[in-house]
């Protein structure tokens, strides 16, 4: 075979620059380019006030709970798998966390180790069954779900729980500093940066890319395949686990059922920022921008009163729409 | 520009003014940053067996798939008994009389063999369902004419070995009454009797008008059955002989289009080596029984025997990949419990493997060239566990010039690449591990002629460096010419072993047979 | 350069008797059934008046809606994809049924007929999105379950409606004292629809497709036409799904089938179906939606705390799914593991 040589010096151009991208720089530019469209033209039909600093950083800190469990949601589908055990872990941890801390400041930190607590346990346990029992994913983490909603129910059912959580948690999901920055975004954009960091800079995030693209080849390469999975099952869990604690630290109170509403749209940022749902490619700004696209449509229609009906239908269109967007999966041949 | 010299071979001589039976004409095609093709041209007459040869990334594949509509060239064309036909799916190709067996099989691993054959027309009942037992009856029918009479139809693809699949395939491509049947490396497993009843058909078809293509790395088969002969060298066609008017090490030359070297790099003589890794007793049931033996530092030690003795899952079982293994593994004097590829690698026991399938085991296809060859070493081109770029791409930088890797960049993809430097970046991965033993799977499995030698040479450098190096290989001549010991496996245990000058096909192949010295069968059996 | 290879002479095809090979074949289908079984006899045990009409009429008809669900959901993984949509298609249809369905018999015979439409038709789109928009089946199911829950919504934004009760009787009644309705519907389906699926050329490729997408296309199956049945088969068993339940709770919601979702996937590999595709079928999937609503009459019968029951169906669907799992003890490669 022959290699290329480089071809003459062409004009730069937007359009080849664009196709010449690989697709999860191609997903990212797309997302982001989306969001801004999205703004103007909230701006225009929704409210004048769409692009108004106040009303886009009131819909990051909202955004912000969903942009936590996406994190950990993405590292899951990189390795090539799936977490379904988000509604529950979530939901148990802040139930856990609020009873123990029993709404005191001064019981704040065991209430979070017991919440936090939960969320590396089920990670743990999600991880172990997949990466040694080899159980699959989807699967074991549905089942995982129903075991913790049980568990919950039969908790929070049997005798009276203290629900309301302590001022500093409120405090975290709903303050905002300087009139300006809710403390909450700041929180997500910690977790962010520390993802990027792991993902695209270091050796677990490489490890990771590896085991979700051939966990075989990886596996004989040396690498502890094992951990890797249970590494990003255990950030699942404890992300989880944190947006729990911080949903019910904005509602005032842990309650039943109040992490239902994440799993869809959770997995949906992931993939709309353009990482595949097979695993083993994406970046994490995109799934920044996955998450911030879902909640500014939906501020926006909810704004403009449209029915929950017309909502579902539009998201799922959404969703839809961005895929074909982004380029197609590889057509199966040999 | 290579010019092609077409001799017209004894058959057609007597159908002159014919037009061939397949023709293309200067196809071309690229993926990605590699060529493949470069406007080649082929033809291939009525009544003909056809063997295609080249080095891998010659184009060969390439071109078969062209005309098997599995690929679709850039541009070119392809002529059918005189007609321009576009082929553009393997639909296309089957209506024009052309199917293909390829190496990677396209059997369907749960259903039956008679379900994987006739799946893309069964027959039916007149309810429009399908026709069990008709179906089996013209299996059965197939297979019976093609005297491959030992597969079961109602077998289910997973529950045949290898050999059998293969044979599968074939009686499937057959079930189609090819015109002209395409056959890429898709005698690699049979037994040397099967062999002979593909070869029975192949020429049946000849005898009947139609046509054979043949690609093989064996010369032996080729020379066998075929009766033309093309040669094909970096994309393009060099020259088409009828058999027998060229010399083995001219062909050759025209593959490699260089002198041929000497083929093996010279061994040392037999002596005394320190221990670098002791095996006692090793048992695996049922296939590996009671294997004890040393490989000393510098050694070449090769496995030797016929197929499924053992050889794999030994370097398996050395690697950390089976349980329940019993036995003592000593390095260097230290004994060690390997339960993980992971644990092999690790400092203070530094094995590597180059395993069999480098598509699947060996590389991240998806990954890049720079991503591949520091998947092994990543840890060690850390800093706080955070990559250091600068320290990887100076790892990357002397794997792709220590292996001579040809690639357009490092950040190509390797599934761009072509076999042979697909290899040197598993094995230069390997490299970076500084490994100190080394156990290589037919390493040079579907590999060109010059990236074999580089191969063969880089095997001795590691050993003269003092590195162990265990070395299963298919083929005899490897293994006669790099080994410094030959350890032949029958029955899952070592039934020889042939130092130095004991080392020759002969002995090798007898060892294999399970005879003894002497020629008389052995009953290794306890 | 002559090389010569050296291999064994083939070996005799192993002669193992039929019904061990199909003992082997179907372990898995096997297990589902003996689960079922030894499920059945705790029920029985717990309660004496299990092999009653009245209690085998109910427990028949509180697993039928799921049998169904199951089947749906079988069809597409065995083509190795998943559909996230089954459930709200099901709500889909109960919804529409509600709203459309009158007291006469001929106006119900035209609203079953559409409601089967429709149901195809959803599948339909979902098995177009797939194959020519060459998306992964799990994000298109996804992103159409919102839009059929949406459609739900719409159809039937506060749960009402009406369901006539004689077609609730029809499908959830008993003959001959013994043996109901539900089941005889059953069968019914079976024979009509799976079975002249299963056994024509077309269900033959759906399993090609699951085994090996692409040797499938190299051998001249049409992949795209498989894989468009499979999911029209899934959308046709959610409607006959949400037909049955429409049935059994005669009324409409918009949110009933949602729970079927995970549910079926759950049926499916409680009923030995491998989540890879190419083998498993509607049989194990009967089997496993059955277990899971014995369970649930055993938790009542046991007496159980009503508080407790869904960590014990958590705690079963987990034994099951680790127990199917166990088979990894026995594999003694590592790299057979991971494959």
């Amino acid at each position: 075979m022959t290699d290329l040589t480089s071809a003459a010096k062409a004009p730069f151009s937007l359009r080849t620059w664009f196709t010449r991208l690989e697709r999860q720089d191609r997903s990212v530019v797309v997302a982001y380019l989306l969001i801004v469209v999205l703004i103007a033209a909230g701006t225009l039909f929704v409210t004048p006030n769409f692009a108004s600093p106040t009303f886009l950083l009131q819909q990051l800190r909202q955004a912000s709970f969903l942009g936590i469990i996406a994190a950990g949601q993405m590292a899951v589908i990189l390795t090539g798998n799936i977490d379904l055990s988000i509604s529950w872990t979530l939901n148990l941890a802040a139930v856990l966390a609020t009873s123990v801390a029993a709404g005191q400041d001064s019981q704040l930190i065991p209430g979070l180790l017991v919440g936090i607590g939960v969320g590396v346990i089920v990670g743990l346990v999600n991880g172990i069954g997949v990466a040694y029992l080899r159980i699959p994913s989807m699967v074991l983490t549905l089942g995982m779900n129903a075991l913790l909603k049980g568990a919950t129910v039969l908790y929070t059912g049997s005798a009276p729980q203290f629900q309301k959580t302590p001022e500093f948690l409120s405090q975290l999901a709903t303050q905002v500093l300087w009139d300006i920055i809710p403390v909450a975004v700041l929180v997500w954009a910690a977790i962010s940066l520390l993802n990027i960091v792991v993902l695209h800079r270091s050796a677990l995030g490489r490890k990771t890319y590896a085991v979700g693209n051939n966990e075989v080849a990886a596996y004989l390469s040396g690498i502890r395949t094992p951990r890797v999975i249970i590494g990003a099952f255990v950030l699942s869990g404890v992300m989880n686990a944190l947006a729990g604690l911080l949903i019910a630290g904005n509602a005032g109170r842990s309650f039943n059922e109040m992490g239902e509403a994440y799993l869809l749209p959770a997995i949906a940022a992931v993939v709309i920022g353009g990482t595949s749902i097979l695993g083993g490619s994406g970046k994490y700004v995109g799934t920044v921008a996955g998450v911030i696209l879902i909640r500014l449509l939906d501020a926006g229609l909810s704004i403009m009163s449209v029915t929950p009906a017309a909502r579902q239908i539009i998201f799922g269109l959404v969703i839809l729409g961005m895929l074909f967007l982004y380029g197609r999966g590889e057509r199966v041949r040999t | 520009m290579a010019t092609s010299t077409q001799t017209v071979p004894p058959t057609e001589r007597r159908e002159a003014g014919r037009p061939p039976l397949v023709e293309a004409l200067k196809v071309t095609k690229h993926f990605g940053g590699t060529v493949a093709l470069t406007e080649a041209s082929f033809a291939c007459h009525q009544g003909s067996i056809h063997a295609l040869v080249g080095e891998n990334g010659a184009g060969k594949s390439t071109l078969v798939k062209v005309l098997a509509g599995v690929i679709v060239p850039d541009s070119g064309q392809i002529i059918i008994n005189g007609q321009p036909s576009p082929i553009h799916s393997p639909a296309d190709a089957s209506r024009l009389g052309i199917v293909p067996v390829f190496q990677e099989l396209s059997l369907m691993a749960t259903l039956t063999v008679a379900e994987n054959i006739f799946i893309a027309s069964p027959p039916r009942n007149a309810l429009g369902l399908v026709n069990r037992r008709a179906l089996r009856q013209r299996t059965e029918q197939l297979f019976a004419d093609l005297g491959f009479h030992h597969v079961d139809p109602d077998a289910l693809i997973s529950e045949l070995p290898l050999a059998q699949r293969q044979l599968v395939e074939i009686a499937k491509a057959l079930s189609h009454q090819p015109q002209l049947l395409i056959m890429d490396e898709g005698t690699s497993a049979l037994s040397i009797h099967d062999v002979e009843l593909v070869f029975k058909v192949m020429r049946r078809m000849r005898d009947e008008g139609r046509s054979v293509i043949f690609i093989s790395h064996r010369m032996a088969e080729v020379k066998e059955i075929a009766d033309t002969l093309t040669v094909f060298r970096d994309g393009r066609h060099v020259g088409s002989f009828p058999m027998g008017d060229v010399r083995e090490d001219e062909m050759v030359q025209l593959m490699i289009g260089r002198k041929l070297e000497q083929a093996f790099p010279p061994k040392p003589a037999p002596q005394q080596r320190a221990p670098l890794l002791e095996v006692k007793n090793l048992t695996w049931e049922p296939t590996l029984h009671d294997i004890s033996f040393t490989v000393g530092k510098g050694e070449i030690v090769g496995l030797g025997g016929l197929d499924g003795q053992g050889q794999g899952e030994l370097l398996f079982g050395l690697f950390g990949l089976l349980r329940q293994m019993r036995g003592e593994i000593r390095i260097e004097g230290q004994p060690q419990r390997i339960s993980s590829p992971a644990a092999a690698a690790r400092a203070g026991i530094n094995l590597a493997l180059i395993p069999e399938d480098r598509k699947t085991e060996g590389l991240i296809l998806g990954m890049s060239v720079s991503d591949n060859a520091t998947l092994a070493t990543i840890d060690r081109v850390t800093r706080f566990g955070l990559i250091d770029r600068k320290r990887e791409r100076a790892a990357v930088e002397r794997v792709i010039e220590q292996m001579r890797v040809r690639t357009p960049s490092r950040q190509t993809r390797t599934g761009n690449l072509s076999g042979g430097n697909q290899q040197k970046v598993v094995i230069g991965k390997w490299l970076l591990t500084e490994a100190r033993l080394y156990l290589l799977h037919d390493p040079s499995r579907g590999i060109d002629v010059g990236t074999k030698q580089e191969i063969y040479l880089l095997m001795r450098s590691l050993a003269d460096q003092g590195a162990g190096i265990i070395f299963f290989s298919t083929e005899l001549q490897e293994l006669v010419g790099m080994c410094d010991r030959v350890l032949v496996l029958y029955e899952g245990r070592i039934f020889r072993e042939l130092i130095g000058p004991e080392i020759t096909q002969e002995n090798i192949v007898t060892a294999a047979l399970g005879l003894n010295a002497n020629g008389e069968s052995q009953k290794t059996k306890t | 350069m002559t090389t010569t290879r050296v291999s064994s002479v083939s070996p005799v095809a192993r002669a193992d008797s039929p019904l061990r090979r199909w003992i082997n074949r179907n372990f898995r289908l096997l297990l589902a059934y003996v689960v079922m079984l030894a499920l059945l006899l705790l029920n029985v045990v717990l309660n004496p008046r299990f092999f009653t009409p009245p209690v085998i009429t109910s427990t028949s008809n509180q697993a039928m809606t799921l049998v169904f669900a199951g089947m749906a959901q079988t069809s597409v993984v065995i083509t190795g994809g998943i559909d996230l949509s089954v459930g709200p298609i099901i709500s889909l249809c109960n919804s529409l049924a509600s709203a459309l369905f009158t007291e006469s018999v001929a106006s119900a015979v035209g609203v079953i007929v559409l409601l089967l439409v429709v149901g195809a038709v959803c599948g339909l789109i979902n098995g177009l999105i797939v194959v020519y928009g060459r998306l992964q089946p799990i994000i298109v199911t996804l992103a159409t379950s919102s839009i059929f829950s949406g459609l739900a919504l719409v159809v039937r934004p506060r749960p009402g409606g009406f369901i006539p009760g004689w077609y609730g009787d029809l499908l959830t009644g008993r003959v001959l004292d013994w043996v109901p309705n539900s089941l005889i519907f059953l069968v019914i389906v079976v024979a009509l629809v799976w079975i002249p699926f299963r056994r024509s050329r077309l269900g033959m490729w759906v399993y090609a497709v699951g085994s090996n997408e692409g040797a499938a296309y190299l051998s001249g199956v049409n992949v795209n036409r498989a894989k468009i049945a499979a999911y029209v088969m899934s959308g046709l068993f959610s409607a006959i799904a949400g037909l049955f339940l429409s049935a059994s709770t005669l009324s409409g919601n918009a949110t009933t089938g949602a729970v079927y979702t995970l549910q079926s996937i759950a049926v499916v590999v409680l009923g030995g179906t491998s989540l890879f595709g190419g083998m498993g079928g509607v049989a194990g999937s009967l089997a496993g939606a059955f277990s899971l609503r014995l369970i649930n009459g055993i938790l009542f019968f046991a007496k159980v705390n009503p508080l407790q029951q869904p960590l014990y169906e958590g705690i079963v669907i987990l034994i099951a799914v680790v127990a199917g799992a166990s088979r990894i003890f026995t594999v003694r490669n590592r790299l057979d593991i991971m494959r």
